[in-house]
């Protein structure tokens, strides 16, 4: 599983930082996201599911990985 | 639905569907297409917003905005906000103290401490936030007169064109001065910015920190249950924010062209309002909705928003309102409303719900 975030399009809500922030930080300039770990183990998928619900801007995108 | 100057406008009441609009790119938040889904008697007159009074624009102007702001308001750094919040929350709890057994808790309390954070952190001096919150007061109430108004805007423009280059000339260590500093935005625009954090700020919080009070002095069990398990806080910060909704008028948008949405033909220039209390209370989307419980996690709900206008001082109003709920309840653990609940008078005409006053008592 791989997950990507998109800088340009994120409005620096925070949802991501505040539901995972293991995975997710936001930068000191202008809050947008900063990915801490793209990679995470499958267990975390239901957290994820949740921050790509809570996305203002849909910023985030998980990519399962095949047949997972 | 009929707006109240006839045009049609539509109302959404569906959870997906809401989160649609507020991410559908033929929508826009621009001031000049807003109608008001309610009466009042100030109607925008198609004029564009401020300059740097970002939340009625859209991007890119928007984001440009926006993104000069929002490193102030990041998860990490409203959290290390908490230090100074907990000792604003402190003092006015120490006044409450002196004022009773016996106050009102929006007076001494609910409505003094998000501005008096907002105040800090902006560099506003004390002496002028009383009259600021009085503005802004005055601004959100929907039986607001034009003169009335008029009168709170130039207060407003009035106490930021003396700030302002005041601190243009002298920049503090604060969020303004870093503004200054980083050389971004003009007076006019660094004017807009300032008006724009004080109104979302002030009012806002407040009554959200008022209303969670009352809701849980009136939901005994599940105020029990949260000071039990003080790890319930977050979650039943979340949960108070759904159940209430206090921007209960919603937020509204209006197409820039013809647009089919929801199975629905929508002109260019209709409008179209979330019902956010009705969102954050859709059957389809939570179980028992009309139930307060504080243990929920599913939350997701709209009450600040959604898409890239969503709330910028949400974790700003989080940290408040966990803080403020905590210190109450700790400080205070007899707490009691002095008269019956719905005997509370509410502030209904306001664009943002809560109580007018909260009539509170305690055990010495
Ligand atoms: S939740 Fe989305 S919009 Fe908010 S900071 Fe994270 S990526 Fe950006």
């Amino acid at each position: 599983m791989r997950i990507t975030a998109d800088r340009e399009v994120c409005c620096s809500a925070g949802q991501c930082a505040l539901i995972a922030p293991d995975l997710f930080d936001q930068s000191d300039e202008d809050g947008s996201v900063v990915l801490l770990e793209a990679q995470p183990d499958a267990g975390r998928l239901d957290t994820l599911r949740e921050v790509v619900s809570r996305c203002p801007t849909g910023a985030i995108r998980i990519e399962e990985d095949p047949g997972a | 639905m009929s707006y109240p100057d006839g045009s049609p406008g539509w109302l959404i009441t569906r959870h997906a569907e809401a989160k649609e609009l507020l991410t559908h790119k033929s929508f826009s938040a621009r001031q000049e297409g807003i109608i008001s889904p309610v009466p009042t008697e100030l109607q925008y007159d198609g004029r564009p917003a401020d300059p740097g009074a970002f939340a009625k624009t859209d991007d890119p102007i928007h984001s440009q905005y926006r993104k000069l702001v929002t490193g102030f308001f990041t998860v990490r750094r409203t959290r290390q906000l908490a230090p100074m919040i907990e000792r604003i929350v402190h003092e006015q709890l120490d006044d409450l103290e002196k004022a009773g057994p016996g106050a009102d808790l929006v007076e001494v309390f609910t409505e003094s401490v998000p501005s008096r954070v907002m105040c800090e952190m902006i560099g506003v001096p004390e002496s002028e936030r009383k009259t600021l919150q009085r503005h802004v007061e005055t601004l959100g109430r929907l039986s607001c007169t034009v003169p009335e108004a008029l009168a709170a805007v130039s207060g407003m423009s009035g106490f930021l064109s003396r700030f302002v280059p005041a601190r243009m000339d002298d920049p503090r260590d604060d969020l303004l001065g870093d503004l200054i500093r980083g050389g971004q935005l003009n007076e006019q625009e660094l004017m807009g910015m300032a008006a724009t954090l004080i109104t979302g700020a002030f009012d806002t919080t407040g009554n959200m920190l008022a209303m969670g009070v009352f809701t849980l002095l009136e939901h005994p069990d599940q105020l029990a249950k949260l000071r039990e398990d003080p790890e319930l806080m977050a979650g039943a910060v979340e949960e108070l924010l759904r159940f209430l909704t206090i921007s209960h008028l919603g937020a509204s948008r209006w197409a820039l062209e013809d647009v089919e949405f929801a199975g629905q033909a929508i002109k260019k220039g209709e409008v179209v309002t979330v019902a956010l209390p009705a969102v954050n209370r859709d059957p389809e989307r939570y179980n028992n909705p009309d139930q307060l419980d504080i243990g929920r996690t599913d939350h997701g709900h709209l009450a600040l928003g959604h898409g890239v206008h969503q709330c910028l001082g949400q974790h700003l109003a989080r940290t408040i309102l966990r803080v403020g709920y905590e210190a109450l309840f700790d400080r205070f653990p007899t707490l009691r409303l002095t008269v019956p609940g719905d005997e509370i008078p509410m502030r209904d005409d306001f664009v943002h719900y809560g109580p007018r006053s909260l009539p509170v008592t305690w055990d010495d």
